[in-house]
Protein backbone atom coordinates (compact mmCIF):
# COMPACT_ATOMS: atom_id res chain seq x y z
CA UNK A 1 0.00 0.00 0.00
CA UNK A 2 2.85 2.53 0.97
CA UNK A 3 4.54 1.31 -2.46
CA UNK A 4 1.41 1.97 -4.21
CA UNK A 5 1.19 5.80 -2.43
CA UNK A 6 4.92 6.38 -3.45
CA UNK A 7 4.50 5.65 -7.10
CA UNK A 8 0.92 7.39 -7.31
CA UNK A 9 2.34 10.52 -5.62
CA UNK A 10 4.53 12.72 -8.52
CA UNK A 11 6.87 14.44 -5.20
CA UNK A 12 7.41 11.53 -3.70
CA UNK A 13 8.10 9.18 -5.98
CA UNK A 14 10.81 12.10 -7.44
CA UNK A 15 12.30 12.84 -4.32
CA UNK A 16 13.06 8.99 -3.76
CA UNK A 17 14.54 8.51 -7.25
CA UNK A 18 16.70 11.77 -6.12
CA UNK A 19 17.52 10.31 -2.88
CA UNK A 20 18.81 7.06 -4.10
CA UNK A 21 21.27 9.17 -6.67
CA UNK A 22 22.22 11.55 -3.69
CA UNK A 23 23.11 8.69 -1.03
CA UNK A 24 25.00 6.40 -3.58
CA UNK A 25 26.80 8.76 -5.34
CA UNK A 26 29.10 9.93 -2.27
CA UNK A 27 29.32 6.54 -1.27
CA UNK A 28 31.20 5.59 -4.44
CA UNK A 29 33.27 8.51 -4.51
CA UNK A 30 34.80 7.35 -0.98
CA UNK A 31 35.53 4.08 -2.70
CA UNK A 32 37.02 5.88 -5.81
CA UNK A 33 39.16 8.07 -4.12
CA UNK A 34 40.65 5.22 -2.33
CA UNK A 35 40.78 3.76 -5.69
CA UNK A 36 42.57 5.69 -7.38
CA UNK A 37 45.26 6.72 -4.48
CA UNK A 38 46.09 3.44 -4.43
CA UNK A 39 46.51 2.56 -8.33
CA UNK A 40 48.55 5.96 -8.66
CA UNK A 41 50.37 5.01 -5.74
CA UNK A 42 51.36 1.43 -6.91
CA UNK A 43 51.88 2.69 -10.44
CA UNK A 44 54.68 5.06 -8.99
CA UNK A 45 56.24 1.96 -6.99
CA UNK A 46 54.48 3.07 -3.55
CA UNK A 47 51.83 1.69 -1.32
CA UNK A 48 49.80 4.21 -1.72
CA UNK A 49 47.53 4.67 1.65
CA UNK A 50 48.02 1.98 4.33
CA UNK A 51 47.51 3.52 7.49
CA UNK A 52 43.69 3.88 8.47
CA UNK A 53 42.19 0.20 8.09
CA UNK A 54 43.35 -2.94 6.19
CA UNK A 55 45.59 -1.81 3.57
CA UNK A 56 44.28 1.60 4.09
CA UNK A 57 40.40 0.62 3.08
CA UNK A 58 39.29 3.37 5.42
CA UNK A 59 41.53 6.18 4.30
CA UNK A 60 38.28 7.52 2.37
CA UNK A 61 36.12 7.39 4.98
CA UNK A 62 39.14 9.31 7.34
CA UNK A 63 39.40 12.02 4.65
CA UNK A 64 35.96 12.37 4.51
CA UNK A 65 35.24 13.20 8.06
CA UNK A 66 38.33 15.64 8.11
CA UNK A 67 36.65 17.65 4.87
CA UNK A 68 33.34 17.87 6.03
CA UNK A 69 34.64 19.17 9.67
CA UNK A 70 36.97 21.32 7.77
CA UNK A 71 36.28 25.39 8.38
CA UNK A 72 34.85 26.78 4.98
CA UNK A 73 36.46 29.43 4.18
CA UNK A 74 35.84 32.33 1.84
CA UNK A 75 38.07 35.34 0.64
CA UNK A 76 36.76 38.68 2.11
CA UNK A 77 36.83 40.00 -1.89
CA UNK A 78 34.70 37.25 -3.16
CA UNK A 79 31.56 37.87 -4.48
CA UNK A 80 29.82 36.17 -1.97
CA UNK A 81 26.50 34.43 -3.68
CA UNK A 82 28.87 33.57 -7.13
CA UNK A 83 31.62 31.81 -4.83
CA UNK A 84 29.06 30.13 -2.73
CA UNK A 85 26.78 28.75 -5.56
CA UNK A 86 29.70 27.98 -7.64
CA UNK A 87 29.67 24.22 -6.29
CA UNK A 88 26.36 23.75 -6.64
CA UNK A 89 26.30 24.58 -10.43
CA UNK A 90 29.07 22.03 -11.04
CA UNK A 91 27.51 19.41 -9.20
CA UNK A 92 23.90 19.75 -9.54
CA UNK A 93 23.64 19.33 -13.88
CA UNK A 94 26.13 16.43 -13.41
CA UNK A 95 23.93 14.39 -11.19
CA UNK A 96 20.64 15.06 -12.86
CA UNK A 97 22.57 13.94 -16.03
CA UNK A 98 23.08 10.82 -14.04
CA UNK A 99 19.17 10.45 -13.30
CA UNK A 100 18.96 9.52 -17.21
CA UNK A 101 21.44 7.13 -17.12
CA UNK A 102 20.50 3.15 -17.15
CA UNK A 103 22.53 1.28 -15.73
CA UNK A 104 21.08 -2.65 -16.37
CA UNK A 105 18.09 -3.38 -18.31
CA UNK A 106 16.11 -2.92 -15.27
CA UNK A 107 18.23 -0.25 -12.67
CA UNK A 108 17.61 2.80 -14.18
CA UNK A 109 16.20 5.89 -12.61
CA UNK A 110 14.22 7.40 -15.38
CA UNK A 111 15.09 6.11 -19.30
CA UNK A 112 14.26 8.64 -21.64
CA UNK A 113 13.68 8.91 -25.51
CA UNK A 114 16.47 11.22 -25.82
CA UNK A 115 17.95 9.95 -22.90
CA UNK A 116 21.76 10.41 -24.92
CA UNK A 117 21.10 14.00 -26.10
CA UNK A 118 19.80 14.41 -22.75
CA UNK A 119 22.89 13.49 -20.59
CA UNK A 120 25.37 15.08 -22.87
CA UNK A 121 23.21 18.70 -23.00
CA UNK A 122 23.79 18.67 -19.09
CA UNK A 123 26.96 17.84 -18.96
CA UNK A 124 28.47 20.84 -20.60
CA UNK A 125 26.25 23.21 -18.45
CA UNK A 126 28.64 22.59 -15.23
CA UNK A 127 31.21 24.94 -17.23
CA UNK A 128 29.10 27.48 -15.86
CA UNK A 129 29.88 26.37 -12.38
CA UNK A 130 33.89 26.38 -13.21
CA UNK A 131 33.78 30.01 -14.54
CA UNK A 132 31.48 30.95 -11.74
CA UNK A 133 33.84 29.76 -9.43
CA UNK A 134 37.03 31.38 -11.21
CA UNK A 135 35.55 34.48 -11.21
CA UNK A 136 33.72 34.76 -7.25
CA UNK A 137 37.11 33.72 -5.92
CA UNK A 138 38.65 37.03 -7.02
CA UNK A 139 41.97 35.24 -7.50
CA UNK A 140 43.76 35.63 -10.71
CA UNK A 141 44.60 32.12 -10.55
CA UNK A 142 41.31 30.73 -10.40
CA UNK A 143 40.45 33.08 -12.77
CA UNK A 144 42.90 31.83 -15.20
CA UNK A 145 41.76 28.68 -14.75
CA UNK A 146 38.20 29.52 -15.46
CA UNK A 147 39.28 31.15 -18.67
CA UNK A 148 41.23 27.78 -19.46
CA UNK A 149 38.48 25.13 -18.58
CA UNK A 150 35.54 27.50 -20.54
CA UNK A 151 37.82 27.16 -23.65
CA UNK A 152 38.56 23.61 -23.49
CA UNK A 153 35.16 22.33 -22.38
CA UNK A 154 33.92 24.70 -25.60
CA UNK A 155 36.36 22.94 -27.56
CA UNK A 156 36.53 19.20 -26.52
CA UNK A 157 32.97 19.40 -26.30
CA UNK A 158 32.38 19.50 -30.43
CA UNK A 159 33.94 16.16 -31.05
CA UNK A 160 33.01 14.44 -28.50
CA UNK A 161 29.36 15.15 -28.93
CA UNK A 162 30.99 14.48 -33.29
CA UNK A 163 31.27 10.91 -31.51
CA UNK A 164 28.23 10.39 -29.82
CA UNK A 165 26.18 11.71 -32.90
CA UNK A 166 28.06 8.73 -34.81
CA UNK A 167 26.83 6.16 -32.24
CA UNK A 168 23.01 7.56 -32.94
CA UNK A 169 23.20 7.55 -36.79
CA UNK A 170 24.03 3.89 -36.67
CA UNK A 171 21.54 3.05 -33.72
CA UNK A 172 19.00 5.29 -35.19
CA UNK A 173 18.03 6.18 -31.84
CA UNK A 174 18.94 8.56 -29.32
CA UNK A 175 17.20 6.30 -26.53
CA UNK A 176 20.08 4.41 -24.92
CA UNK A 177 17.65 1.35 -23.94
CA UNK A 178 17.62 1.18 -27.70
CA UNK A 179 20.63 1.98 -28.34
CA UNK A 180 21.75 -1.15 -25.36
CA UNK A 181 19.16 -3.36 -27.63
CA UNK A 182 20.58 -2.81 -31.08
CA UNK A 183 24.10 -4.15 -30.65
CA UNK A 184 23.19 -7.23 -29.33
CA UNK A 185 26.08 -9.56 -30.48
CA UNK A 186 28.69 -6.86 -32.09
CA UNK A 187 29.05 -3.38 -29.83
CA UNK A 188 28.84 -0.37 -31.95
CA UNK A 189 33.07 -0.15 -30.97
CA UNK A 190 33.47 -3.11 -33.56
CA UNK A 191 31.66 -0.50 -36.65
CA UNK A 192 32.91 2.21 -34.82
CA UNK A 193 36.64 2.21 -33.78
CA UNK A 194 37.02 5.54 -34.89
CA UNK A 195 34.63 7.29 -32.95
CA UNK A 196 35.16 4.82 -29.79
CA UNK A 197 39.05 6.58 -29.42
CA UNK A 198 37.90 10.49 -30.10
CA UNK A 199 35.16 9.55 -27.47
CA UNK A 200 37.60 8.59 -24.74
CA UNK A 201 40.02 11.11 -26.02
CA UNK A 202 37.61 14.15 -25.73
CA UNK A 203 36.16 12.43 -22.62
CA UNK A 204 39.25 12.47 -20.65
CA UNK A 205 39.53 16.13 -21.62
CA UNK A 206 36.09 17.13 -20.54
CA UNK A 207 37.12 15.34 -17.28
CA UNK A 208 40.04 17.74 -16.86
CA UNK A 209 42.42 14.75 -16.18
CA UNK A 210 45.76 14.30 -17.16
CA UNK A 211 47.09 14.91 -19.99
CA UNK A 212 44.46 17.58 -20.14
CA UNK A 213 44.80 18.70 -16.75
CA UNK A 214 45.94 22.17 -18.36
CA UNK A 215 43.44 23.89 -16.22
CA UNK A 216 43.97 22.68 -12.91
CA UNK A 217 47.05 22.35 -13.41
CA UNK A 218 48.51 23.37 -10.00
CA UNK A 219 52.22 24.16 -11.02
CA UNK A 220 51.01 26.34 -13.15
CA UNK A 221 47.43 27.77 -11.81
CA UNK A 222 47.72 26.58 -8.45
CA UNK A 223 44.59 23.98 -8.57
CA UNK A 224 42.83 26.59 -11.12
CA UNK A 225 38.95 27.24 -10.56
CA UNK A 226 38.66 25.96 -7.04
CA UNK A 227 41.83 27.55 -5.28
CA UNK A 228 40.46 29.48 -2.74
CA UNK A 229 37.92 27.02 -1.72
CA UNK A 230 38.01 24.61 1.31
CA UNK A 231 36.33 21.87 3.20
CA UNK A 232 32.61 20.68 1.83
CA UNK A 233 33.17 23.34 -1.20
CA UNK A 234 36.40 22.18 -2.06
CA UNK A 235 34.93 18.50 -1.83
CA UNK A 236 32.26 19.55 -4.01
CA UNK A 237 34.15 20.40 -6.61
CA UNK A 238 35.54 16.66 -5.88
CA UNK A 239 32.56 14.73 -6.08
CA UNK A 240 31.71 16.57 -9.37
CA UNK A 241 34.76 15.24 -11.06
CA UNK A 242 34.19 11.99 -9.59
CA UNK A 243 30.35 11.46 -10.93
CA UNK A 244 31.73 13.08 -14.31
CA UNK A 245 34.01 10.42 -14.52
CA UNK A 246 31.59 7.79 -13.88
CA UNK A 247 29.44 9.26 -15.90
CA UNK A 248 31.21 8.88 -18.84
CA UNK A 249 32.44 5.83 -18.06
CA UNK A 250 29.13 4.66 -18.10
CA UNK A 251 28.40 6.49 -20.87
CA UNK A 252 30.83 4.70 -23.39
CA UNK A 253 29.69 1.18 -22.09
CA UNK A 254 26.45 1.38 -23.03
CA UNK A 255 26.95 3.06 -26.55
CA UNK A 256 30.19 1.14 -27.31
CA UNK A 257 30.72 -1.68 -25.32
CA UNK A 258 27.23 -3.53 -25.55
CA UNK A 259 26.12 -2.38 -22.07
CA UNK A 260 24.53 -4.96 -19.96
CA UNK A 261 24.15 -7.51 -22.95
CA UNK A 262 27.25 -8.07 -24.82
CA UNK A 263 29.09 -10.32 -24.78
CA UNK A 264 26.37 -13.36 -23.22
CA UNK A 265 23.45 -11.85 -24.29
CA UNK A 266 20.13 -10.43 -23.24
CA UNK A 267 18.86 -12.88 -21.31
CA UNK A 268 20.56 -13.10 -18.59
CA UNK A 269 20.32 -12.50 -14.51
CA UNK A 270 20.21 -9.03 -13.24
CA UNK A 271 23.54 -10.16 -10.99
CA UNK A 272 25.70 -10.81 -14.54
CA UNK A 273 24.10 -8.15 -15.95
CA UNK A 274 25.26 -5.64 -13.33
CA UNK A 275 28.85 -7.26 -13.16
CA UNK A 276 29.17 -7.02 -17.12
CA UNK A 277 28.21 -2.94 -16.72
CA UNK A 278 30.75 -3.00 -13.64
CA UNK A 279 33.03 -4.68 -15.27
CA UNK A 280 33.33 -2.24 -18.36
CA UNK A 281 32.67 0.95 -16.34
CA UNK A 282 35.68 -0.21 -14.26
CA UNK A 283 37.60 -1.04 -16.93
CA UNK A 284 37.13 2.90 -18.33
CA UNK A 285 37.50 4.38 -14.81
CA UNK A 286 41.10 2.51 -14.45
CA UNK A 287 42.06 3.59 -17.77
CA UNK A 288 41.46 7.03 -16.64
CA UNK A 289 43.61 6.90 -13.91
CA UNK A 290 45.92 4.60 -15.44
CA UNK A 291 46.64 7.91 -18.16
CA UNK A 292 46.83 10.33 -15.56
CA UNK A 293 49.70 8.06 -14.05
CA UNK A 294 51.41 8.08 -17.64
CA UNK A 295 50.87 10.92 -19.59
CA UNK A 296 52.68 14.64 -18.78
CA UNK A 297 50.71 17.38 -19.38
CA UNK A 298 49.64 18.99 -22.59
CA UNK A 299 50.77 22.51 -23.41
CA UNK A 300 47.58 25.25 -23.65
CA UNK A 301 48.29 25.73 -27.52
CA UNK A 302 48.94 21.73 -27.88
CA UNK A 303 46.03 20.86 -26.33
CA UNK A 304 43.73 23.46 -28.51
CA UNK A 305 45.35 22.29 -31.81
CA UNK A 306 45.00 18.98 -31.22
CA UNK A 307 41.41 19.65 -30.92
CA UNK A 308 40.62 21.78 -33.75
CA UNK A 309 42.93 20.21 -36.36
CA UNK A 310 43.07 16.42 -35.66
CA UNK A 311 40.01 15.45 -33.06
CA UNK A 312 37.53 17.58 -35.26
CA UNK A 313 38.37 16.69 -38.78
CA UNK A 314 38.69 12.79 -37.91
CA UNK A 315 35.35 13.09 -36.10
CA UNK A 316 33.65 14.36 -39.26
CA UNK A 317 35.39 11.56 -41.18
CA UNK A 318 33.72 9.39 -39.16
CA UNK A 319 30.20 10.92 -39.74
CA UNK A 320 30.88 11.20 -43.21
CA UNK A 321 31.88 7.31 -43.43
CA UNK A 322 28.70 6.75 -41.35
CA UNK A 323 26.32 8.79 -43.34
CA UNK A 324 27.74 6.86 -46.93
CA UNK A 325 27.59 3.43 -45.25
CA UNK A 326 23.79 3.95 -43.82
CA UNK A 327 23.00 5.92 -47.05
CA UNK A 328 23.47 3.44 -49.46
CA UNK A 329 22.98 0.28 -47.80
CA UNK A 330 26.42 -1.19 -47.90
CA UNK A 331 26.64 -3.64 -45.48
CA UNK A 332 28.11 -2.73 -41.93
CA UNK A 333 31.21 -4.62 -41.98
CA UNK A 334 32.70 -1.82 -44.52
CA UNK A 335 32.25 0.95 -41.93
CA UNK A 336 34.16 -1.38 -39.82
CA UNK A 337 37.19 -1.67 -41.93
CA UNK A 338 36.59 2.10 -43.20
CA UNK A 339 37.02 3.19 -39.74
CA UNK A 340 40.12 1.37 -38.74
CA UNK A 341 41.72 2.92 -42.06
CA UNK A 342 40.44 6.39 -40.59
CA UNK A 343 41.82 5.31 -37.27
CA UNK A 344 45.25 4.28 -38.31
CA UNK A 345 45.74 7.44 -40.32
CA UNK A 346 44.76 9.49 -36.73
CA UNK A 347 46.96 7.20 -34.80
CA UNK A 348 49.65 7.80 -37.51
CA UNK A 349 49.06 11.98 -37.42
CA UNK A 350 48.74 11.98 -33.23
CA UNK A 351 51.88 9.70 -32.85
CA UNK A 352 54.03 12.63 -35.64
CA UNK A 353 52.34 15.72 -34.05
CA UNK A 354 53.65 14.43 -30.40
CA UNK A 355 57.36 13.65 -31.40
CA UNK A 356 57.93 17.31 -33.05
CA UNK A 357 55.95 19.93 -31.61
CA UNK A 358 58.42 20.07 -28.34
CA UNK A 359 61.28 21.39 -30.74
CA UNK A 360 59.96 22.95 -33.58
CA UNK A 361 57.49 24.87 -31.59
CA UNK A 362 58.41 29.00 -31.49
CA UNK A 363 55.88 31.62 -30.69
CA UNK A 364 56.49 34.45 -33.02
CA UNK A 365 56.06 37.69 -31.29
CA UNK A 366 52.38 38.54 -32.94
CA UNK A 367 50.84 35.08 -31.64
CA UNK A 368 51.93 35.90 -28.34
CA UNK A 369 50.02 39.10 -28.25
CA UNK A 370 46.90 37.41 -29.59
CA UNK A 371 43.85 37.15 -26.98
CA UNK A 372 44.16 33.67 -26.79
CA UNK A 373 47.76 32.99 -25.87
CA UNK A 374 47.08 35.06 -22.68
CA UNK A 375 45.36 31.61 -21.61
CA UNK B 1 -3.42 22.00 -8.38
CA UNK B 2 -1.92 19.06 -10.31
CA UNK B 3 1.59 18.81 -9.75
CA UNK B 4 1.89 20.23 -13.79
CA UNK B 5 0.26 23.02 -12.18
CA UNK B 6 2.41 23.40 -9.76
CA UNK B 7 6.10 22.88 -11.79
CA UNK B 8 4.63 25.06 -14.45
CA UNK B 9 4.32 28.05 -11.55
CA UNK B 10 7.92 27.29 -10.03
CA UNK B 11 9.07 27.45 -13.63
CA UNK B 12 7.64 30.71 -14.54
CA UNK B 13 8.51 32.13 -11.26
CA UNK B 14 12.54 31.52 -11.91
CA UNK B 15 11.89 32.96 -15.44
CA UNK B 16 10.73 35.90 -14.19
CA UNK B 17 13.05 36.07 -11.46
CA UNK B 18 16.30 35.61 -13.83
CA UNK B 19 15.06 38.18 -16.28
CA UNK B 20 14.53 40.86 -13.57
CA UNK B 21 17.71 39.79 -12.37
CA UNK B 22 19.56 40.47 -15.56
CA UNK B 23 18.28 44.07 -16.04
CA UNK B 24 18.08 44.71 -12.36
CA UNK B 25 21.58 43.66 -11.50
CA UNK B 26 24.77 45.91 -11.18
CA UNK B 27 27.49 43.99 -12.02
CA UNK B 28 27.57 42.34 -15.60
CA UNK B 29 28.58 39.06 -14.76
CA UNK B 30 25.40 38.76 -12.40
CA UNK B 31 23.98 39.77 -15.45
CA UNK B 32 25.14 36.75 -17.51
CA UNK B 33 24.47 34.53 -14.42
CA UNK B 34 21.14 35.60 -13.92
CA UNK B 35 20.51 35.48 -17.93
CA UNK B 36 21.17 31.17 -17.86
CA UNK B 37 18.48 30.80 -14.86
CA UNK B 38 16.10 32.39 -16.82
CA UNK B 39 17.30 30.54 -20.36
CA UNK B 40 17.24 27.14 -18.69
CA UNK B 41 14.26 28.12 -16.43
CA UNK B 42 12.65 28.38 -20.20
CA UNK B 43 14.11 24.82 -20.64
CA UNK B 44 11.71 23.45 -18.10
CA UNK B 45 8.80 25.85 -19.93
CA UNK B 46 9.65 24.06 -23.29
CA UNK B 47 9.47 20.55 -21.01
CA UNK B 48 6.59 21.16 -19.76
CA UNK B 49 4.80 22.14 -23.12
CA UNK B 50 6.29 18.53 -24.66
CA UNK B 51 8.83 19.76 -26.51
CA UNK B 52 12.03 17.66 -25.10
CA UNK B 53 14.31 18.24 -28.02
CA UNK B 54 13.63 22.28 -27.91
CA UNK B 55 14.50 22.43 -24.30
CA UNK B 56 17.88 19.81 -24.50
CA UNK B 57 18.63 22.27 -27.15
CA UNK B 58 17.86 25.53 -25.47
CA UNK B 59 20.37 23.63 -22.36
CA UNK B 60 22.85 22.38 -24.41
CA UNK B 61 23.28 26.01 -26.75
CA UNK B 62 23.19 28.49 -23.91
CA UNK B 63 25.17 26.40 -21.39
CA UNK B 64 27.91 27.26 -23.37
CA UNK B 65 26.77 30.38 -24.80
CA UNK B 66 26.40 32.08 -21.52
CA UNK B 67 29.89 31.13 -20.33
CA UNK B 68 31.35 32.65 -23.06
CA UNK B 69 29.31 35.49 -22.70
CA UNK B 70 30.80 35.94 -19.02
CA UNK B 71 34.13 35.05 -20.57
CA UNK B 72 33.64 38.60 -22.97
CA UNK B 73 32.48 40.51 -19.68
CA UNK B 74 35.28 39.55 -17.82
CA UNK B 75 37.66 40.37 -20.63
CA UNK B 76 35.90 43.44 -22.03
CA UNK B 77 35.05 45.34 -18.92
CA UNK B 78 36.63 46.16 -15.53
CA UNK B 79 33.52 45.28 -13.19
CA UNK B 80 34.90 47.32 -10.15
CA UNK B 81 34.82 50.52 -11.91
CA UNK B 82 30.99 50.62 -12.63
CA UNK B 83 29.26 50.56 -9.08
CA UNK B 84 26.89 53.00 -9.87
CA UNK B 85 24.13 53.20 -12.88
CA UNK B 86 24.43 53.98 -16.66
CA UNK B 87 22.88 56.40 -17.63
CA UNK B 88 23.13 57.74 -20.85
CA UNK B 89 21.19 61.31 -22.30
CA UNK B 90 18.81 58.94 -24.62
CA UNK B 91 17.22 57.06 -21.27
CA UNK B 92 13.81 59.06 -21.99
CA UNK B 93 14.20 58.10 -25.42
CA UNK B 94 15.17 54.20 -24.10
CA UNK B 95 12.41 53.99 -21.61
CA UNK B 96 9.60 55.08 -23.91
CA UNK B 97 10.80 52.72 -26.61
CA UNK B 98 10.54 49.95 -23.84
CA UNK B 99 7.41 50.74 -22.59
CA UNK B 100 5.76 50.26 -25.77
CA UNK B 101 7.33 46.76 -26.27
CA UNK B 102 5.84 46.17 -22.80
CA UNK B 103 2.63 47.71 -23.49
CA UNK B 104 2.29 45.69 -27.06
CA UNK B 105 3.17 42.25 -25.28
CA UNK B 106 0.85 42.76 -22.78
CA UNK B 107 -2.14 44.29 -24.77
CA UNK B 108 -1.20 41.02 -27.47
CA UNK B 109 -1.47 38.62 -24.13
CA UNK B 110 -4.68 39.88 -23.10
CA UNK B 111 -6.06 40.39 -26.46
CA UNK B 112 -5.90 36.98 -27.98
CA UNK B 113 -8.24 34.10 -27.64
CA UNK B 114 -6.46 31.25 -25.98
CA UNK B 115 -7.94 27.64 -26.32
CA UNK B 116 -9.11 25.84 -23.23
CA UNK B 117 -8.71 22.97 -22.17
CA UNK B 118 -7.10 20.76 -24.67
CA UNK B 119 -6.78 17.27 -25.25
CA UNK B 120 -3.74 14.85 -24.81
CA UNK B 121 -0.20 16.85 -25.91
CA UNK B 122 1.43 14.83 -28.29
CA UNK B 123 5.27 14.77 -28.19
CA UNK B 124 6.96 15.12 -31.56
CA UNK B 125 9.48 12.63 -32.70
CA UNK B 126 12.74 13.37 -33.23
CA UNK B 127 12.25 11.52 -36.34
CA UNK B 128 9.58 13.92 -37.52
CA UNK B 129 11.59 16.71 -36.39
CA UNK B 130 14.35 15.47 -38.48
CA UNK B 131 12.58 14.91 -41.48
CA UNK B 132 10.81 18.59 -41.54
CA UNK B 133 13.96 20.19 -41.01
CA UNK B 134 15.37 18.55 -43.76
CA UNK B 135 12.92 18.79 -46.40
CA UNK B 136 10.19 21.63 -45.47
CA UNK B 137 12.51 23.23 -43.99
CA UNK B 138 15.63 22.90 -45.36
CA UNK B 139 16.34 26.62 -47.22
CA UNK B 140 15.83 28.28 -43.60
CA UNK B 141 18.38 25.67 -41.73
CA UNK B 142 21.31 26.08 -44.86
CA UNK B 143 20.71 30.07 -44.25
CA UNK B 144 21.02 30.04 -40.76
CA UNK B 145 24.17 28.25 -40.97
CA UNK B 146 25.73 30.16 -43.87
CA UNK B 147 25.01 33.06 -41.38
CA UNK B 148 27.01 31.07 -38.81
CA UNK B 149 29.56 30.62 -41.23
CA UNK B 150 30.24 34.63 -42.29
CA UNK B 151 30.50 35.09 -38.34
CA UNK B 152 32.61 32.86 -37.66
CA UNK B 153 34.86 34.07 -40.74
CA UNK B 154 34.48 37.68 -39.80
CA UNK B 155 36.48 36.50 -36.18
CA UNK B 156 38.85 34.57 -37.64
CA UNK B 157 40.01 37.93 -40.05
CA UNK B 158 39.40 40.21 -37.10
CA UNK B 159 41.98 37.49 -35.08
CA UNK B 160 44.24 37.24 -37.60
CA UNK B 161 44.41 40.65 -38.95
CA UNK B 162 47.39 41.92 -37.23
CA UNK B 163 49.39 39.24 -38.45
CA UNK B 164 49.00 39.90 -41.71
CA UNK B 165 51.10 42.88 -41.73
Amino acid sequence: MILGMIVGNVWLDALIRLGGVALLVPLYMIIITWTERKVIGRLQMRLGPMRVGPYGTLQGLADTIKLLTKEDLRPTTADRWVFELAPFAIVVPVIMALVALPFTADILIRNLTLGLFYIVALQGVSIVGFVMAGWGSDNKYALIGAARAAAQLISYEVPFILSILAVAMVASSLDIGVIVGMQGDTPLIAYLPLAFVIFVIAGLAELYRQPFDIPVAESEVVGGPFVEYSGIRWSMFQLGEFVSMVLISILGSLIFLGGWQWPVGGDVPVVVQIALMAVKTSAFILFFIWMRASLPRLRIDQMMAYCWQLLLPFAFLQIIINGLVLAYDWPHWTMTIMSLVALGAFVYVTNRAARQSGVTYQPSAASAQRVGSVL
Amino acid sequence: MSPEEGIFYVVAGITVIGALGVVLARNVVHSALFLILSLLAVAGVFVLLAAEFLAIVQVLVYGGAVTILVLFAMMLTRVRDMPRALNGPQWPLAAVAAGMIGGISIVAVLDTEWPGETDEATVVSIEEIGNLLFTNWAIPFEIASLVLIVALLGAIILARGEEGE
